[in-house]
């Protein structure tokens, strides 16, 4: 499993990438975290706010910081 | 209601003399205080429920199938209810070129949106009154659509830094939110926002209420009134660095206008404040040439010091 945290480095998504790992941890799975701040790179997932929150390259939520306990719905 | 609970606890159970300075302040305090703060709550809730129905990326949708004129007017409206924040302006500016939408609409969008926002409304409703919060809703959309079309006449596409032309803007959907995920939505970013305003907003109403207390009436008229014409251009140009305090800023400027400040002032002020900021000058200069930048700032600076010039003239 690949996550990607997309963001160009707001506190917002410094807050979600934080989420994210936590809630990584506590789901026991393995995956691996990669935190995105080209924009180039942010804009090939066609999101035009961040943060957002892509697995397995696909979009999950943008424009907003999910909470940890959320984000481990999205993970099962 | 509110008001008389304020009498009450400072005039009866505090027993303070309601002709006193001290009794006026925190009179004018405790009603302000709990007023902001039930119509922040209750409003910033439904307007981010509201807001979760319009996603950037449907915006862009709307737009990019419109041209000039009719698109800087959709672009101003719907810069009201988008979501906007300014981390956010780097891909959203790239993802509504990139779609074709022209270059002033797209700036019809930038002005508008952080503008017309909903504290900036709630905090003009709340202490002005309705009419002069629709006054700021209908003149931000006005210099919204002008500046945004002046921007697109002087064709200043090549002031674009040139990588933005080069981005190519996925097609991956962002998934619909859920009634639930988008309530739930709504109660988190009303309590991150309150935590991150209430200090200034506390601050903003405690000096608005020490203005009200203890400044003497006519204390502007004489500095900042309708006779002197530096006004105007001097509240925008005290305006610009106050961005990210708007909540705690329109208290005091409250106050002012009751001690004399007249209303075209304060509009252009507070206009300043919001949508020209060094913050997102900062996060635009990535997309911006110097340029086009300086422009879009001097375009939309005159076109709030003519608004101010103007309700001080009418009103």
């Amino acid at each position: 499993m690949k996550i990607e945290v997309l963001g160009t480095g707001c506190a917002k998504c410094k807050t979600l990438y934080e989420n994210t790992k936590k809630a990584l941890e506590e789901s026991g799975k393995s995956a691996e975290v990669v935190k995105v701040e080209d924009i180039a790179s942010i804009m090939k997932y066609g999101v035009m706010s961040t943060p957002a929150l892509v697995i397995d390259g696909q979009v999950k939520f943008s424009g907003k910081v999910a909470s940890v306990a959320e984000i481990l719905g999205m993970l099962s | 209601m509110l008001k008389s609970f304020a009498d009450y606890l400072v005039f009866v159970a505090m027993g303070l003399d309601p002709k006193s300075h001290l009794g006026a302040a925190l009179d004018f305090f405790v009603y302000d205080t709990v007023k902001i703060f039930l119509l922040l709550t209750t409003i910033v809730f439904v307007v981010a429920v509201i807001r979760s129905y319009f996603s950037p990326e449907r915006t862009r949708r709307i737009l990019s199938h419109n041209r000039e004129y009719v698109g800087n007017v959709l672009a101003a409206l719907l810069g009201i209810v988008t979501p906007f924040c300014s981390c956010s302006a780097v891909p959203l500016f790239i993802g509504f070129v990139e779609s074709g939408i022209p270059l002033g609409v797209t700036f019809s969008f930038l002005i508008s949106s952080p503008m017309v926002n909903e504290v900036a409304l709630i905090m003009l409703w709340g202490l002005f009154g309705w009419k002069v919060a629709s006054i700021y809703i209908g003149t931000g959309v006005l210099v919204a659509i002008f500046a945004g079309i002046v921007i697109g006449r002087l064709k200043m596409e090549r002031y674009v830094q040139d990588f933005v032309w080069e981005v190519k803007v996925g097609a991956a959907e962002v998934p619909e939110q859920t009634l639930k995920e988008k309530l739930s939505y709504a109660r988190d970013y009303t309590v991150e926002l309150l935590k991150k305003i209430w200090p200034y907003v506390i601050v903003g109403i405690g000096l608005g209420a020490f203005i009200h207390g203890y400044a003497p009436e006519d204390f502007l008229v004489r500095y900042a009134g309708r006779d002197n014409p530096f006004a105007v251009p001097l509240a925008v140009l005290i305006g610009v660095p106050l961005y990210s305090n708007a909540a705690g800023i329109i208290p005091i400027v409250h106050a002012l206008m009751e001690k004399g400040l007249p209303i075209g002032t304060v509009l252009a002020f507070m206009m300043a404040v919001t949508a020209l900021s060094f913050p997102e000058a900062v996060i635009l200069k990535n997309v911006l040439k110097a340029r086009l930048l300086a422009t879009f700032f001097g375009i939309v600076a005159v076109a709030i010091i003519v608004v101010g010039y103007l309700f001080n003239a009418i009103l």
